[in-house]
């Protein structure tokens, strides 16, 4: 039972690297909330910090009403999983359990309840003799798990802890996390760099970028009206097409809208429609057909625009200049090197400032 | 899979080894093969004549009373180095492992004492703890100690000790601290979050994950403090006062070389020998199959 909030925390290590710049985050009680960006942007430093593992420069940290800024890990009230685990190589499974419950002098019977409880909701019950190296990934993974959960702390925090599992476990591990989770109703922080683990398990979705917040909210708001270039780009897969609004073939048609200002463009692959109208306000764009790829229910056109277009500001997950990505139903199938016409209705459109820093419409 | 080199003629991988099994067979095959037959011989006083005499040099020594000291006190020197290197060592190495400024510069200055030869870490010890010459020996006269290792065994053995110890701290230090960076990171710190307070996560943490190489230093140690030590003891007792300072290697020398009586010394190494290859098949039995923890 307990809100995590985080006022203007800022991280910077000795050398002068700044890591953190000012991070304002509330998780209520309860909530699930994953922090997201590339690699290096500061999302495990701030989970870490969280933690009481790397020490806080700057602002407040507050626990379920304390603030925890100089207090040592173990007295924060908080489990951490860990991306590798971290289990004891040498204790059982039983003794990775009833580790920190014996550090905190609980009574031996009391410990087995809570173990075996942990177990049987984990599914571990038949391991608990076993030593961690006996056991498989996904297994490891559950022992992580009931580490964190039989000391029913405040807080959950967890580092990656599905990337060192296979594609096919990490959904399963996903899907696990977030009952357990909403079972348990403990409050949750969460780093990953994959956007659709962040995507599936948010309450709260923090993406993160270059040691600073870029945008915070409910993950279908977040993608339904990303605040910068960066969080549109990041979030939705395949991402966001970006497109300077500078060459002739788009400023005229955003031309008398409310949109003049608008130095980028962002339209969703599945935004897009086969179409030859144009619809009022809205953008066509002539493609050529240079790369199809059928998944099935749908399929992914990689089309080339008649201009070279300018580069818009440099974000991970952008396409090259001049490609577009349409999403459209897994039974069409445009030929490639075929000539197309695609639109997108004026609602679907993101218009951002030049620097993509800033959302235009609302 | 190994890999194999492929020679075009027989003869050429056999030339290229031949040095090398030259020198194991001239300088350590012999030698001991040599010691071998020595032991069961008896040479009179003059060296007139030298007669077979089966085991009667070992049954000699058996009966000695001054070879069961001598196997004792080295017993009892064996485990004195062994532990307080290892546990001096293992404390430095702790230290080291934390995020300090100029680790670099301190790990640098902790290996060198391993680069000094042994017999020059006896002169060291003895500038510092010589009666009459030592630095030291004054201020532990000033706090009122006896200090006289020269006349003193009990004293004479501390100071062996000190020194065999000290010289193996730097190899102990160099393999703990490689233990202990070894060691995940997150393992320990998941160690603190789940409220192990520092030295409880060092007992039954870090500790039990270092036991490989504590074991594999043990016996390494016990192999040095058995066989290596020749020299400290040599610059500084020679075995003295007394027999206080004699292992069964520097008896080896004494009963030889000073002594004269090779069939004797002979029938000692022979024991050492096979002491060794004892201490060496241990290891190497549970290096390979690495300690379970």
């Amino acid at each position: 039972m307990a809100n995590v909030t985080l006022r203007s925390v800022r991280k910077t290590y000795p050398g002068g690297f700044e890591a953190i710049k000012g991070v304002d985050v509330d998780v209520g009680d309860g909530q699930f909330c994953v922090l997201v960006g590339p690699s290096g942007c500061g999302k495990s430093t701030l989970l870490r910090m969280v933690a009481g593992l790397e020490t806080v420069t700057g602002g407040e940290i507050d626990i379920g009403g304390r603030i925890v800024n100089g207090v040592e890990p173990a007295d924060r009230d908080i489990a951490m999983v860990f991306q590798n685990y971290a289990l004891y190589p040498h204790m059982s499974v039983y003794n990775n359990m009833a580790y920190g419950l014996r550090n905190r002098g609980m009574a031996e019977a009391e410990i087995r309840t809570r173990v075996d409880e942990a177990a049987r909701i984990l599914e571990l019950t038949s391991m608990l003799e076993r030593k961690p190296r006996q056991l498989s990934g996904g297994q490891r993974q559950r022992v992580a798990m009931g580490r964190a959960i039989v000391r029913q702390p405040k807080v959950f925090l967890f580092d990656e802890p599905l990337s060192n599992l296979d594609a096919k476990l990490r959904i399963a591990m996903r899907v696990e996390i977030r009952k357990l989770q909403r079972r348990l109703n403990t409050t949750s922080i969460y780093v990953t760099h994959d956007q659709l683990e962040a995507m599936t398990l948010a309450d709260i979705l923090v993406v993160m970028n270059g040691g600073q917040v870029e945008q915070v909210g409910n993950p279908l708001d977040i993608y339904e009206k990303p605040a910068t270039t960066f969080v549109a780009s990041f979030i939705g897969a395949p991402p966001m097409n970006l497109m300077s609004t500078r060459p002739e073939e788009i400023r005229s048609q955003l031309a008398g809208s409310n949109a003049a200002d608008a130095g980028i463009v962002g339209i969703r692959p599945e935004d897009f429609v086969i179409t030859d109208e144009t619809p009022a306000g809205g953008v066509a764009l002539p493609l050529t057909v240079e790369a199809i790829e059928r998944v099935g229910a749908e399929t992914f056109v990689y089309g080339s625009r008649e201009q070279e277009d300018q580069r818009v500001a440099a974000t991970p997950g952008e396409l090259p200049p001049g490609e577009v990505i349409v999403r459209i139903p897994g039974t069409q199938a445009p030929a490639i090197g075929a000539r197309i016409r695609v639109a997108a209705v004026r609602a679907k459109l993101h218009l951002f400032s030049d620097d993509g820093r800033t959302r235009l419409n609302g | 899979m190994q890999k194999q080199a492929i020679f075009q003629s027989k003869l050429l991988p056999y030339a290229l080894v031949a040095p090398q099994l030259a020198i194991v067979l001239i300088f350590f095959y012999w030698p001991a093969l040599q010691a071998m037959i020595q032991s069961f011989l008896l040479q009179d006083a003059f060296g007139l004549s030298t007669s077979f005499v089966w085991f009667e040099n070992y049954i000699e020594l058996f009966r000695e009373r001054a070879y069961f000291e001598a196997i004792l006190r080295t017993f009892f020197f064996s485990f004195a180095i062994a532990v307080s290197s290892l546990s001096f060592a293992l404390l430095l190495a702790v230290m080291a492992d934390k995020p300090l400024r100029g680790s670099m510069l301190y790990r640098t200055l902790l290996i060198w004492p391993y680069a000094v030869a042994p017999p020059v870490v006896g002169v060291l010890w003895i500038f510092m703890l010589h009666p009459s010459l030592g630095v030291l020996s004054r201020y532990l006269r000033a706090a009122g100690i006896d200090w006289n290792p020269l006349l003193d065994g009990d004293q004479a053995a501390a100071l062996i000790i000190l020194a065999a110890a000290w010289k193996q701290i730097s190899y102990n230090f160099l393999f703990f601290l490689a233990g202990l960076q070894s060691i995940p990171r997150s393992v320990i710190e998941a160690a603190a979050i789940d409220g192990a307070r520092p030295m409880r996560r060092f007992w039954t943490v870090i500790f039990p994950l270092l036991s490989p190489t504590i074991f594999f230093l043990l016996v390494v140690n016990i192999v040095y403090a058995f066989f290596d030590t020749f020299g400290i003891i040599d610059t500084m007792t020679r075995g003295g006062p007394g027999k206080s300072t004699e292992t069964l290697v520097y008896k080896v020398y004494t009963d030889g070389l000073l002594g004269g009586n090779l069939g004797s010394s002979a029938a000692q190494s022979v024991i050492l020998m096979i002491m060794v290859i004892v201490l060496t098949g241990i290891q190497f039995r549970f290096v390979e199959r690495k300690v379970t923890y």
